[in-house]
């Protein structure tokens, strides 16, 4: 046990100066109030989870000026603190068109009519893809900087966010691993889900079974992994998620270690991924003190 | 016991087996069997005792549930029409359960969630024979029927749009269309108890019921108490789609399938026709079962899917003949 404190210890200062990294750079710039560069954009309004944290990484006070009502819930933000104060937005054209922004940051998956709609009304719009992969991160934080005219908080973010990562090694024996969400699903080593547990330290069952999406419970069984690393429930409940506390899964749980993913960590490809590969690394170092 | 009712118990037990031998894990038949029978935590025995064997009794459970009730309620309302599915009572006993669930009433007490789907298959199953009157009218009933499935499933959308969770929304398409997949034993003791209380009402209702085919004053007559016979049909019908809809969902045409089938061959009896029913329509949920893990396995195929597809061209033929039948 406290082998596992000594070592989540040490992933943790490493960490800490990625968070201080991005709160020295919120902080820099809303102390010196900055103005973002002449000819960038000074309204600029996010529509998306993962946009939100992003622009708020990098963007000068005020300049952002609406994000989604979801970018100030702990649970899935990493930015919540930031974004408290900043208006939020439900992502429906009209309330966004009437924000006037100079600047719409959006996902991929964002509803294309509304998007069609903003640029018909003659409002830029920026659409940012998901990040599948670790190496996705540094290009979507320099997407971002180019957008907003931060390029070179950008370009700080991205070095030190390569610095941490390539500092990681996980040496040693692979545990295998399964990524169990609500509704079954699970994810394999082409998504950043399966990336963080890779290089946390863990072989990926559902790349043995050559799973993708729906793992059906049968099969999590019989793979019978070293660890089952689920989601946290929501609030309310919901059937979907009560296939985690289905008897297989408790038993998985029970019999090996269980770990959890923080969503706010897992869900966007902000440099934050790196507190989710701590997480998986203190999670591989208490499997092998139990061992 | 005659040859129909040992037909039909060899093809529920035969189907039984075939659907613990049926997953996505590739067990060999018999290791799965032994797995079955010798416990212990190893990756066998739990896909087994934990997955396949819930999934096969809730199928017999669900399935006898819903071909008895429907057999009952034709048989009650001399109308080949009438199907706990079709005239809204499942719909009713799925709001009952989304309201537990939702509410948190299903998680602070544990069976809160079957006794809910039990209330709103109560107020479901008095509702359409408030509104299709003792005689049950093909047109009032389908009416009826229409108006309580339609209400009940626009309350249960409401509430799931309206949770704070995030998955709650997807689950519109299990309350509507129903799935055994990852049940667990846990799901087998919540249903069983009212599972098997509502077949014990429904059972016995078969003399009433009998008599009622010579009319209702001939019952009378004969000594049935028509009002108790409804009454217990109700109670009856309530606790089998409540307990079958709470775990399950909604799973439709089983009751209006099943019993059409089997009618001829029981010569219209309905005390005969019950227990026939019940049998068909366990074989029917269970095939339905099996063929969901067949057909699409990587889908998570709903059951529904599979029943109406079978259920809805015999609904229109029904129809059809009711239609022809009237001047």
């Amino acid at each position: 046990m406290e082998r596992r404190i000594a070592l989540s210890t040490l992933v943790c200062v490493r960490l800490s100066r990625l968070i201080s990294a991005v709160a020295a750079l919120v902080l820099a710039s809303a102390l010196a109030g900055a103005p973002a560069l002449a000819g960038a954009p000074q309204r600029v309004v996010s529509v998306n989870l993962c946009t939100d944290q992003l622009a708020l990484m990098l963007a000068a006070p005020g300049q952002v000026i609406s994000v989604t009502k979801l970018a100030a819930v702990p649970r899935v933000s990493t930015m919540a603190a930031q974004a408290a104060d900043i208006p939020a937005n439900s992502g429906l054209a009209e309330e966004i068109y009437m924000l006037q922004p100079d600047l719409v940051v959006a996902g991929r998956f964002t509803d294309r009519a509304t998007l069609d709609m903003l640029r018909r009304l003659g409002v830029p719009v920026e659409v940012f893809s998901p990040a599948y992969a670790l190496q996705d991160v540094p290009q979507r934080v320099r997407q971002m900087g180019q957008a907003l005219g931060r390029v070179a908080e950008a370009q700080a973010l991205v070095q030190r966010f390569e610095a941490d990562l390539a500092a990681i090694s996980t040496p040693g024996p692979r545990p295998r691993a399964a990524l169990y969400y609500a509704n079954g699903y699970t994810s394999g080593d082409s998504s950043l889900a399966g990336q963080i547990l890779r290089a946390g330290g863990f072989d990926n069952i559902a790349q043995e079974l050559g799973a993708i999406g729906a793992l059906p419970l049968e099969l999590l069984a019989m793979a019978n992994p070293d660890v089952v690393v689920t989601g946290q429930p929501y609030p309310g409940a919901s059937r979907a998620e009560a296939i985690m506390q289905h008897p297989v899964v408790a038993q998985l749980k029970r019999q090996h270690t269980s770990g959890t993913m923080t969503d706010r960590d897992w869900v966007c490809g902000t440099p934050y991924v790196l507190r989710a590969i701590a997480d998986m690394r203190a999670l591989r170092a208490q499997l092998e003190a139990q061992r | 016991m005659t040859r129909l009712m040992l037909a039909l118990c060899t093809l529920v037990f035969g189907l039984f087996c075939l659907s613990l031998l049926v997953g996505p894990a590739r067990i060999a038949p018999a290791d799965s069997l032994l797995g079955l029978l010798r416990g212990g935590l190893d990756p066998v025995a739990m896909v087994m005792r934990e997955i396949r064997l819930p999934r096969a009794i809730l199928a017999v459970l669900v399935g006898g549930s819903l071909g008895l009730a429907g057999a009952a309620m034709q048989g009650y309302l001399r109308n080949p029409l009438a199907e706990p599915g079709l005239i809204g009572v499942s719909a009713s006993a799925a709001l009952g359960a989304v309201i537990a669930i939702q509410s948190g009433l299903a998680a602070a007490f544990m069976l809160g969630l079957p006794l809910m789907a039990l209330a709103g298959a109560l107020v479901g199953v008095m509702l359409v024979l408030a509104l299709a009157g003792p005689r049950g009218g093909a047109l009032t009933l389908i009416l009826a029927g229409i108006a309580i499935s339609a209400m009940a499933g626009a309350i249960t959308q409401l509430v799931l749009n309206l949770s704070k969770n995030p998955f709650a929304v997807n689950e519109i398409v299990f309350w509507m269309m129903g799935s055994l997949a990852d049940r667990s034993l846990t799901h087998v003791w919540l249903a069983l108890p009212f599972t098997l209380l509502g077949w014990l009402v429904l059972a016995r209702l078969g003399r009433g019921l009998d008599a009622l085919t010579l009319g209702e004053d001939a019952a009378a007559t004969m000594g049935v108490h028509l009002g108790r016979l409804r009454l217990m049909l109700v109670l009856g019908t309530a606790c089998v789609v409540g307990a079958a809809t709470a775990v399950a969902g909604t799973i439709g045409f089983v009751g209006l399938v099943v019993p059409h089938l089997l009618r001829p061959l029981v010569g219209a009896q309905p005390s005969r026709l019950l227990p026939a029913s019940a049998l068909g329509g366990a074989a029917m949920v269970l095939a339905a079962d099996i063929a969901v893990r067949l057909v699409v396995p990587e889908r998570d195929l709903k059951l529904g899917v599979l029943t109406a597809l079978v259920g809805a061209p015999l609904f229109l033929h029904l129809i059809y003949k009711t239609r022809k039948e009237q001047p």
